[in-house]
């Protein structure tokens, strides 16, 4: 890693301006296209003294800003959290959809967003985030248990998947019954959190979700020598002086709080943590360090241009952003599974 | 000095080691042999506190290293295993780097990576620094390996002339273990390696102990030996006065023949 340091800053700076005109493609086009001038004037708008803002600014403002921006924190979140599960696990073929989490975040949202219309909950504006840390840690932790085997009390790649698959078949059938007792509009809504969407975009779920992605984040990038320290084995890295079990439940709450407040506002949206990581590693190596910062500029990227896509598939109209991440997703996670050394 | 008083390790009704005691002075290579299930790598992780014994208690230099901290220990303390694979594609520098965590903070300083090159041409790997470990054979990996563990116990203040580090007078031991390290190996290598062990082995500071499972090799290479039997210490000292017919056919339950060679130490075939 001697002159990598030098190289991975132009790296970084390349991936910051791919963000930066994707992000710009996002904010033009769409259901409606905006041009240039018109974007300046609708922020010209928010000044003091000046005219009040036309509809078409006002859905720039209130609609299209606030989705680039909450797309740019989800997909930066999913990146890191998949990197940080594949650390976890050491194996490129696990990502937060696939052991539960998502699904578990999901079905928080949702039950949240049933009860407490009947219930009469409290309604702020971080009650949904938090219900959905609570789905989204009973899911891992429903995984991690039942995944365990009973002689030497790990957790088997093999056996992580496939319950992973079930727990996340659980879940979705929860919230598949949820949508079926629920009221007419409250039922169009709940399908939404199984499917993905930024739809929902709003400034109050920026805010929250920047909280959560920008310090899980910086907190992941803390953690990322000794994560290094893990590759090489368990044992290895505590003879290398890492704590492992502490190490462990670090990295797993940071991937759980920063994946469910994500899903809370978006909804389901898989695949993001599986590919980016592995994108990084073919370009640069494994360094975890190099991989979280990269993750989360890349699968900001990536989410944005696949919203992107849900917007402009199906002009006015727009797709779940869960199906686009799926149908690119989908055949990179068979290709893995395929080439990989792992032995099941 | 490494101390280790009467430790017993038990897993459920399983005694694994019974009652160890042992010391192991620096500056000579200690090896402990015994059939499978003997119990020696297990007394390797005890005295490498990967685990803690339930009773007795194991001192580096007379201190308790139950309640030494982690980071302390793993500058002073390494362990090279069998066979360590990497999940994912680093290069051999960089798995050589992972020694020297434990020495510094966020990034590298100038002496860690002047210690990993030092290190990297000692042990001839030099040359592919920036392969794929993931790509190298077992001889080379375990040579990455052996130059990993000792970038770790390498002090930043020793001169670089001195392969393992020259011991000013008042720094403390450190406390290198070698849990089965020829597993996977020629016999080239083995004897290569063993080479490599017993040079390093000789600082004055080193402690070194391990556990190898063939016989000759132990005797050839070795100080002392330490003969395991059902996680007791059956027999302990010089490789000529433990290595005896009759007690290799006691623990391990094999006749051999001593061998007359033009070459110090024991040489054994077996019937």
């Amino acid at each position: 890693m001697n002159n990598k340091g030098g190289s991975r800053t132009v790296f970084y700076v390349l991936l910051a301006v791919v963000v930066l005109v994707v992000t710009g493609a996002s904010i033009l086009f769409g259901a409606i296209d905006f041009s240039v001038k018109e974007i300046g004037q609708a922020l010209l708008s928010l000044l003091p003294g000046q005219p009040e803002a036309t509809l078409n600014q006002r859905i720039f403002l209130e609609l299209r800003a606030p989705r680039a921006v909450l797309c740019l924190l989800v997909g930066a979140s999913l990146g890191v959290g998949g990197t940080l599960m594949q650390a976890l696990f050491r194996n490129p073929i696990v990502e937060p959809g696939l052991v539960g989490t998502s699904s578990g975040a999901a079905f928080g949202s949702a039950l949240f967003f049933v009860l407490g219309s009947v219930l009469n909950l409290p309604a702020g504006a971080w009650a949904l985030p938090f219900a959905a840390c609570l789905g989204g840690i009973l899911s891992t932790y429903l995984v991690f248990i039942l995944a365990r085997s009973k002689e030497d009390g790990r957790a088997s790649i093999v056996m992580l998947l496939l319950t992973g698959l079930a727990v996340n078949a659980l879940f979705m059938s929860a919230i598949g019954f949820l949508s079926y007792i629920a009221r007419d509009p409250q039922a169009r809504s709940i399908t939404f959190w199984s499917l993905g969407t930024l739809s929902g975009a709003s400034w109050r779920a920026v805010q929250i979700v920047a909280v959560s992605t920008v310090g899980g984040t910086l907190l992941a990038l803390f953690y990322a020598k000794q994560l290094n320290a893990l590759m090489i084995g368990e044992e290895e890295a505590t003879y290398l002086g890492v704590n492992v079990s502490r190490l462990k439940w670090i990295i797993l709450s940071i991937n759980v709080v920063i994946v469910a407040v994500a899903t809370a506002f978006t909804g389901v949206i898989g695949f993001v943590g599986l590919i980016v990581p592995h994108i990084l590693r073919m370009i640069g190596g494994a360094d975890n360090r190099y991989l979280i910062i990269g993750s989360a500029l890349t699968g900001a990227a990536l989410l944005t241009l696949a919203d992107l896509i849900a917007r402009l598939a199906l002009r006015p109209a727009e797709l779940p952003i869960g199906i686009v991440t799926s149908a690119v997703g989908v055949p990179v996670f068979l290709l893995l599974l395929r080439r990989s050394r792992y032995i099941f | 000095m490494l101390e280790a008083r009467n430790i017993t390790y038990r897993v459920g009704q399983k005694t694994l080691v019974a009652e160890f005691s042992a010391s192991f002075a620096p500056g000579g290579l200690h090896l402990i042999i015994g059939p499978n299930g003997a119990g020696k790598s297990t007394v390797i992780k005890l005295l490498a506190r990967l685990i803690r014994p339930q009773t007795g208690i194991v001192e580096y230099q007379g201190a308790d290293i139950s309640r030494t901290g982690e980071a302390d220990l793993a500058k002073r303390r390494a362990v090279l295993s069998q066979a360590i694979e990497v999940a994912f594609p680093l290069t051999v520098r960089e798995v050589v780097m992972m020694g020297r965590y434990p020495h510094f903070g966020g990034r590298p300083g100038r002496i860690d990576e002047q210690i990993v090159d030092e290190l990297m041409e000692v042990f001839e790997v030099a040359e592919f620094g920036e392969r794929n470990y993931q790509t190298l054979s077992g001889g080379e990996r375990q040579r990455v390996n052996f130059a990993r563990v000792l970038a770790q116990l390498r002090r930043a203040s020793a001169g670089s002339d001195e392969p393992a580090g020259a011991p000013a007078a008042n720094e403390p031991c450190r406390y290198l273990f070698l849990d089965e390290p020829l597993t996977f190996l020629d016999i080239r290598h083995q004897i290569e390696f063993m080479k490599k062990v017993r040079e390093f082995t000789r600082a004055p500071d080193i402690v070194t102990v391990g556990v190898v499972h063939d016989l000759n090799l132990a005797a050839r290479f070795s100080d002392r030996i330490v003969v395991l039997d059902r996680g007791r210490v059956a027999a302990d000292g010089a490789p000529a006065e433990v290595l005896t017919a009759d007690r290799i056919v006691e623990v391990f339950g094999v006749r051999p023949t001593f061998v007359p060679f033009d070459q110090p130490g024991i040489h054994l075939i077996f019937e």
